[in-house]
């Protein structure tokens, strides 16, 4: 019922921005009172919004097509880059506080720094309200509610994600992989509320998550194997002569998976926003009230659903591959047994 | 549309920023290590223990299964012993029946030749008898008769010596 009414909320304030558009594009008034009534049943309010943004709006109206083509890129850029401002339109913006540089580090708070903190917000509170339920709970007690839940979720990426993935010993890893998945698609969601942005749509933020599970992989490689059998793996079991080319090759393949891990979180949820926003500003880019009714609102409403289910599907294949990639550098030995089964057969 | 290309080409999606590197890895390390301690903890425990639960109630009703098993099949050797001892019981029954009037009619036919031999017996004596008493009889009558034919006739000696050889003849004769 929440995610609905977001999508509701979401898409109500498409329709405000549309009705704006119209305003600044219209300039006979035949054709504006039809649709000028049509707002005002809506709620003063809505009306009273619309003329708030069309009183911002104007004096950049006289702009040229492409210039407005411009501007639009511009919007669409500001609104997925990070940068220091809260924008809370049409009721104002926060100006992020500016921390001097730590050891040539510009460690200032920006959006994308505030939308992980929400996000992280929510996370804990969601889960000190779940684990508090479960630290109450006997055994013979079945959960009940939001702890049904989220059990529901944590009981999927324990047993069809980690157990399946790494097998003996994922007990050490669930701790990351939980957090992890529920980082992210907290993230994610959070993206779809309006004025919120995505944390994961900026490549740092993967790129960080990536490199953690990076580490873990390359620990688990080495507590598996030992120094030994960790650089033995680096030469790929090929004969001596092969080296100066193996070596280089599973090196760099080393570092393909946290990049590619990072690339398409960030992908993804990036270019969902995109889409959205472009689907949108065809309608301002065109000036056509029609466009507005038949393709942007129906698509962009469409791509937000996708979002939503996308923005699962990615918590989900980041935890997925990380467990994977733990499990290919944890569980080498069995393989080779099983190798060793398999010939003996 | 064009200038966000060059946006995205430039670098500034894809260039990583070191400030928010840095928050994002406090951020999540932080997230991680209380949600370690307020929420997987227990969660996971929870799982586990209602895992352990779960097999341990799985493992219960598979040994009571057996248990009910073990017992059904106690009971039906008992039945069938009980049946088998039952019909053990009739047939022995039956066959003493059988034996018991097979002797009864035995016993029952050798008494009644007995009393059939003991009554003819019986009949030939009491037929003897009768004949005697018959025989002494007749010759009473013969000899009174005589008497009386001899008192009117001649010699009474003489006459009682032809009817004594007449039956003496009737007697062998008979016999």
């Amino acid at each position: 019922m929440k995610r609905v009414n977001v999508i509701q909320a979401k898409a109500f304030f498409r329709v405000i921005a549309i009705f704006v558009t119209f305003l600044l594009s219209a300039n006979s008034a035949a054709v504006a009172s039809p649709e000028q009534q049509a707002v005002v049943p809506h709620g003063s309010a809505v009306a009273a919004q619309a003329g708030v943004v069309a009183e911002a709006a104007k004096p950049e109206h006289g702009a040229e097509a492409t210039e407005g083509e411009e501007k639009a890129g511009d919007v669409i850029m500001h609104h997925v880059r990070d940068n220091s401002t809260l924008t809370f339109d049409p009721f104002g913006e926060i100006h992020l506080p500016k921390i001097p540089p730590i050891a040539g580090i510009d460690i200032s708070i920006t959006k994308h720094v505030v939308m992980l903190w929400v996000a992280s917000a929510l996370l804990l509170l969601v889960f000190s309200l779940v684990g508090s339920k479960y630290k109450n709970m006997t055994a013979r007690q079945a959960p009940k509610g939001i702890a049904n839940a989220m059990e529901a979720l944590v009981e999927f990426i324990r047993t069809d994600v980690a157990k399946a993935n790494i097998g003996v010993g994922y007990e050490k890893y669930i701790n990351y992989l939980l957090t992890v998945f529920f980082f992210i698609l907290f993230c994610n969601l959070l993206g779809l509320v309006p004025y919120a942005a995505t944390a994961t749509s900026n490549i740092s933020v993967t790129l960080t998550l990536a490199t953690i599970t990076f580490l873990i992989t390359q620990v688990a490689a080495l507590k598996a194997h030992g120094i030994k059998g960790y650089l033995a793996h680096l030469t790929g079991g090929t004969h001596p002569a092969l080296w100066i080319i193996m070596v280089p090759i599973e090196f760099i393949g080393l570092f393909t998976k946290p990049v590619a891990l990072s690339i398409r979180l960030f992908a993804n949820m990036t270019a969902g926003h995109i889409m959205i926003l472009s689907l949108i500003f065809i309608s301002f880019i065109l000036k056509s009230v029609v466009v507005a009714i038949v393709m942007s609102v129906p698509f962009s409403i469409f791509i937000d659903l996708l979002e939503l289910f996308v923005a699962f599907l990615q918590a989900f294949i980041f935890t997925m591959l990380s467990s994977l990639f733990i499990g290919l550098a944890s569980a080498h030995e069995g393989h080779d047994e099983h190798d060793a089964a398999v010939a003996s057969h | 549309m064009l200038t966000s290309g060059t946006i995205l080409l430039a670098g500034s999606l894809l260039s990583p920023n070191p400030g928010l590197i840095f928050w994002t890895a406090l951020t999540f390390v932080i997230v991680l290590l209380i949600l370690k301690k307020i929420a997987w903890g227990p969660i996971l425990n929870a799982l586990e223990e209602r895992e352990k639960g779960i097999q341990s109630s799985i493992d219960r009703a598979h040994q009571a299964k057996d248990e009910a098993e073990a017992i059904l099949r106690k009971n039906r050797e008992l039945l069938a012993k009980a049946d088998a001892e039952a019909d053990k019981i009739i047939r022995e029954g039956k066959d003493y029946a059988d034996k018991f009037r097979a002797d009864l009619s035995e016993k029952a036919q050798a008494e009644a030749k007995k009393m059939i031999a003991m009554a003819k017996d019986e009949i030939e004596q009491e037929k003897r008898r009768a004949l005697d008493v018959l025989r002494n009889e007749v010759a009473d009558l013969a000899v009174r008769g005589a008497e009386k034919i001899i008192r009117n006739t001649l010699d009474a000696e003489m006459q009682k010596k032809i009817v004594d050889s007449m039956l003496q003849d009737f007697a062998t004769k008979r016999n």
